[in-house]
């Protein structure tokens, strides 16, 4: 008689122990485990109690913080013109809403941006208390509107909807953003009066240049990189050339450069404006760093990959497009953050070049404004506060688009 | 086979035309586009000589610190005195940054959970901000509201923090120098003598060591006992003195040199930080473990063991690192410390040749950047010999 198989019996897969120890066990573990651990404990002990009970006492007893904000419409917009400052915000909730939508139809990845942004927007309407109902008001609805984009999209994920339409239009949209946000704040012939560049400020200036740059420096990025592999020696060498040089000098000569000699080089009738310059040498500097990264995409593409579309009949051109790209350029995504974070903080170097008033010229000015009495030390840790919030954000997002896109691991 | 022979189909279908023509193209739109520029250029300013003969003219002005010069020198001076300023600062960041960077890199991944936390903070924190805003800070917030000359803190060691900088004891040589001088020396040929010995003794052996530590070890004991045999103390200290509004006699550092100095070696050494924990991180906790069941020493370990592989993978981007160190000292000019762009900026107001000082400043940050990256390509050819 056949014996009547055992069923696999799948032994129950238990989680590793989890030990919990008493509050003196980590102690001693983690801060006194030897006598050296025991010392170095005591040294960062008194180097906290120096340095921290010393920032402390300061910002809390000393620091006159009253000079932020009366100064805080000037930090954020510059001198954008009080009537107009509606754009800002439209623009803000027309950001913030996609965002919503996107983080609803898509999921995870961009949920934590959402959760990020909401619990920082909280924030500042707890900060605000002072500032006006106005502002409040506007910011919660901001909260509302991105809160609202969430709730939709999960609706549209979960319904009978198209979602794959859906997504390919959200993309477009997000590309169409910077361009709608632009025409907004910078206005429209015979529709939306026009506010000069020159009355831009503050952290929206700072923001304008970054995002602009890096729109615009990585098709430009993209070709060099594909330049410098190409088989054709003339653009090959140009493109290394010209990447190299970039590479080799401080972002703040290029700078200058525009700043000062970019009228000279064109036709006299032609003045672009100081942001223009600063956005033109932002790009060109910025191209030549995403070039390389994107180079490093490109290398990593196995030939086969090309050897196979070619023997199917592609072109080098759709080889290109359709094969290498793709798949490239999303390796490198990361990486891209990364850069477009170091030019976010690197706009500031437009204080020593340009006459731009962006965020850091204009606390600087408030420093230098007898009627503030010099506040260097409580106007400057804003704006490194404002500054680490925006780049560790970024980074934060970075670091989770690395894991979801699974860089490395396909 | 005679129809695939070339001719049989339009030239522009060929590759090798294409190719060409394409590159033709190329250079011809390169070489317009730069016509097009510099026409323009001599429209504008109506200037068709380009040359550097107003490096030689007289300047007619003068900076703050650095190689002493006076107002008639020529601009070519200046500039020397900014690039001076400039490799100044370079070089003593790179060495700071190293250090502080190896030190915070080793706390963030110790087993102390203050201290780690500590060095994350840190990291975190400068890491995230832009540089230009900690020169400012270290700058305006921190060495300019430093008390003033009368009141400076004074340090051990006869060191005084005001407003004005830092004033430091200067050493200088005395008569017993000239002993001194013979002991040193011999204590350089020694030590190379011990070096080589005891490599090619261990090499013979077969055995690991470390020949360094016995050269620098002859060499630091012949000097030591010549400094103490020396009729006269070969080393003296000037100590600086409050006389009337300032300190007389001693170093002077500057607050915007020590503040360049500090924003740089601080920035800096948060990124070399995170370069030495990954490279740390990188060497398999086997390797140290089998290293150690062979019987070598704690020392024995880290040097031969981890410190080489830590080292392959830490050193390029290292490299780029004290590129990017070099390349940030131009903020300098953010705060009024003559380095090499702030004294350039001051020429081209002066003269008005801005193409040729731009020519003129990108070469120099090229031939810096050129110069590092050959000297560090070469160590990391070096420390790869080792490793294999």
């Amino acid at each position: 008689m056949a014996e009547k198989p055992t069923p696999i019996v799948r032994s129950a897969v238990l989680p590793p122990p989890t030990v919990r120890i008493g509050p003196i066990r980590w102690l001693k573990e983690n801060l006194f485990s030897s006598g050296y651990q025991a010392l170095l404990t005591l040294l960062a002990l008194a180097f906290l109690y120096y340095v921290l009970g010393g920032v402390l006492s300061w910002a809390l007893a000393q620091a006159r913080w009253a000079v932020i904000p009366p100064n805080l419409k000037l930090l954020l917009t510059g001198f954008y013109p009080e009537a107009e400052l509606w754009r800002i915000w439209l623009g803000l909730y027309l950001v913030l809403g996609l965002l919503g939508l996107s983080a609803g139809i898509w999921g995870r990845l961009w949920r934590d941006a959402v959760v990020l942004i909401g619990s920082g927007l909280l924030l500042l309407v707890a900060l605000l208390w002072l500032v006006g109902w106005g502002e409040r008001l506007a910011l919660t609805g901001l909260l509302g509107t991105m809160v609202g984009g969430l709730g939709l999209g999960w609706r549209l994920r979960s319904g009978q909807a198209n979602l794959k339409a859906w997504k390919r239009g959200l993309l477009s949209l997000w590309l169409l953003v910077p361009a709608v946000v632009v025409l907004l704040l910078s206005g429209v012939p015979s529709l939306l009066k026009s506010v000069p560049t020159t009355r831009w400020g503050g952290l929206l200036l700072t923001f304008s240049l970054a995002i602009v740059s890096i729109v615009l420096s990585f098709p430009l990025g993209v070709l060099l990189a594909l330049g410098r592999r190409s088989s054709l020696p003339v653009i090959r060498w140009f493109s290394i050339a010209y990447i190299e040089i970039i590479r080799g000098v401080p972002l703040v000569t290029v700078l200058f450069m525009a700043a000062l000699m970019l009228p000279f080089f064109l036709p006299s009738g032609w003045r672009p404006d100081h942001l223009i310059r600063a956005i033109t040498a932002f790009t060109l500097f910025t191209a030549a760093y995403i070039a390389e990264n994107v180079r490093g995409g490109l290398q990593a593409i196995p030939y086969g990959q090309i050897e196979a579309a070619r023997a199917l009949g592609l072109s080098p051109l759709l080889t290109t497009a359709l094969i290498v790209l793709p798949q490239a350029l999303r390796a490198v995504i990361p990486a891209n953050v990364g850069q477009f974070i170091s030019l976010f903080k690197d706009t500031s170097l437009v204080v020593i070049a340009t006459p731009l008033l962006d965020f850091l010229r204009i606390s600087l000015d408030i420093i230098k404004d007898p009627v503030w009495g010099g506040p260097a030390r409580e106007m400057l840790l804003f704006v490194a506060a404002v500054y680490w919030l925006f780049t560790y954000f970024m980074a934060h997002m970075s670091r989770r688009l690395e894991k979801a896109l699974g860089v490395g691991e396909r | 086979m005679a129809a695939l022979k070339s001719g049989s189909w339009a030239f522009w279908r060929d590759v090798r035309v294409v190719r060409i023509a394409v590159q033709l193209l190329f250079l011809v739109a390169v070489a317009l586009g730069l016509y097009w520029l510099f026409g323009n250029y001599v429209q504008n300013t109506k200037r068709l000589s380009f040359g550097f003969d107003f490096l030689g003219s007289a300047a007619g002005f003068t900076v703050s610190e650095g190689l002493a010069h006076e107002r008639g020198d020529p601009n070519w001076k200046l500039f020397l005195v900014g690039v001076l300023n400039s490799l100044r600062v370079i070089l003593i960041g790179i060495v700071l940054a190293s250090l502080l960077g190896l030190i915070a890199g080793v706390a963030r991944i110790s087993h102390n959970w203050l201290v780690s936390r500590i060095a994350t903070v840190y990291i975190e924190t400068i890491r995230n901000t832009p540089l230009l805003v900690q020169l400012f800070f270290w700058y305006s917030a921190v060495y300019l509201k430093l008390p003033l000359v009368r009141e400076s803190i004074t340090l051990p060691g006869h060191i005084f923090l005001n407003n004005r900088g830092l004033i430091l004891p200067e050493p200088y040589f005395t008569q017993g120098a000239e002993v001194w001088r013979w002991f040193l020396l011999a204590g350089i040929f020694i030590g190379l003598v011990a070096y080589v010995a005891r490599r090619v003794h261990l090499a013979r052996r077969e055995r690991p060591g470390f020949p360094f530590l016995w050269g620098f070890g002859a060499f630091v004991g012949l000097a030591v006992l010549g400094y103490w045999l020396a009729p006269q103390r070969p080393i003296a200290w000037e100590v600086a003195e409050l006389k009337g509004f300032n300190f007389e006699g001693g170093l002077h550092l500057s607050p915007e040199f020590a503040a360049v100095l500090t924003g740089l070696v601080v920035y800096t050494a948060a990124f070399i930080a995170e370069i030495v924990r990954a490279g740390i991180l990188a060497v398999s906790k086997g390797q140290k473990e089998a290293a150690l069941a062979l019987g070598l020493t704690g020392l024995q370990t880290l040097q031969l063991v981890v410190l080489p592989q830590a080292l392959r993978v830490i050193v390029p981007p290292v490299t780029s690192q004290y590129l990017n160190l070099a390349k940030n000292s131009s903020l300098a000019a953010a705060i009024a410390y003559p380095d090499l762009f702030n004294v350039a900026i001051t020429i081209v107001n002066k003269t008005g040749r801005e193409v040729e000082m731009i020519l003129i400043i990108m070469g120099s940050y090229l031939s810096l950047s050129l110069l590092t990256s050959l000297f560090m390509n070469w160590y990391n050819r070096r420390i790869r010999l080792v490793e294999r």
